[in-house]
């Protein structure tokens, strides 16, 4: 394909602004790079919406504080229902290398369930809190609030849909190269949600209970 | 085009950018991060330090060291993926993220304590 291409340019004396040996980088060579560099800007976007949760986080307008709101013994299990999953993404990855598809499929289903769990306990939060009238609406801590954590798990809930989407296409192709970066795709950004997630429940949760 | 997909694979050894870690590597940060992530919750539900700014530097610190357990039991990140930019990538990252949180803080704190409405300036000379 380069070849006729540079054929055509040689005849009609175009001058050839591209360098013709770029074809050797293998397929997907730098997806993984550039996976890198949407993972930072994400991380910005949730570098943005922690600054405005530490600016209005202490704006209550007479309602409800952290301290009414949080029930921290939720939060640690929803926290260790992420960790757990961290561990299991991990887990099927190794059985990704050694090509063991259905044992890497089980590790990806297992790494859902706590996924779904987590999503689970966090809609029920959310409920909760609704239900006593702590909606968004109510205060700039809580408008905040529901648009931080909702960011966070808004991306936890496109990584389940991923994830669903990438064991049908393991049980469809197999570990195909093109399968196996797409999982480790998944896995820098399961792991960095849990990174995100790190900095919720220390940020929101925990320094909420302190104020 | 098939052929090309092959031998890209092939030389899929030298540097795709991306370590699989082993499991050795995975069950250290896992322990890590337990131990990490339990500590703040126990420091907080029990309240056994007696100011309140203490145990929030406390948090502050266990989580920044929560955060590079992650990024390099679970993210594998290192100097040497894809020669560097990797890391080059995430220390601009980090530098974006220190400015926008501190310049937000920092204005907004400022602005709170010295535009709030208590101020009556009509009595000002």
């Amino acid at each position: 394909m380069s070849t006729t291409a540079s054929a055509t340019h040689e005849s009609t004396k175009t001058p050839v602004f591209y360098l013709k040996d770029e074809h050797d980088h293998a397929e997907g060579g730098s997806t993984m790079f550039g996976f890198w560099i949407y993972l930072m800007s994400d991380c910005l976007i949730f570098a943005v919406l922690f600054a405005t949760y530490g600016v209005l986080g202490g704006n209550y307008a007479a309602g409800p504080a952290p301290k009414d709101l949080f029930d921290l013994p939720l939060v640690a299990i929803n926290t260790s229902m992420l960790l757990f999953s961290s561990i299991t993404y991990g887990f099927a990855m190794l059985t990704m290398v050694k090509g063991k598809v259905g044992a890497t499929q089980g590790w990806l289903a297992l790494t859902g369930l706590f996924g779904v769990a987590f999503i689970c306990i966090e809609l029920y939060e959310f409920a909760h809190m609704i239900h006593e009238g702590a909606t968004p609406q109510r205060s700039a801590f809580l408008s905040s609030f529901f648009t931080l954590v909702g960011t966070h798990g808004l991306h936890v809930t496109v990584g389940l849909i991923w994830l669903v989407t990438l064991m049908v296409q393991v049980a469809r192709y197999g570990l195909i190269p093109a399968n196996t970066r797409r999982l480790m795709c998944l896995s820098m950004f399961w792991h960095f949600l849990d990174v995100i997630w790190i900095g919720v429940f220390t940020f929101v949760y925990l320094m909420g209970m302190l104020r | 085009m098939s052929s090309k997909v092959k031998t890209g694979h092939d030389t899929h050894g030298h540097d795709d950018g991306h370590e699989h870690g082993s499991l050795r590597s995975y069950l250290i940060g896992f322990g890590l991060s337990v131990v990490l992530t339990a500590v703040p919750f126990w420091l907080v539900m029990s309240g056994v330090l007696d100011s309140k700014q203490a145990t929030g530097l406390a948090i502050m610190a266990l989580a920044v060291v929560q955060i590079v357990v992650h990024m390099v039991f679970f993210l594998h990140m290192n100097v040497r993926s894809e020669h560097g930019w990797t890391m080059m990538a995430l220390i601009f990252t980090l530098v974006l993220v220190v400015i926008t949180l501190t310049g937000s803080l920092w204005v907004m704190y400022h602005l709170n304590t010295n535009m709030m409405p208590g101020h009556d300036m009509s009595q000002l000379p």
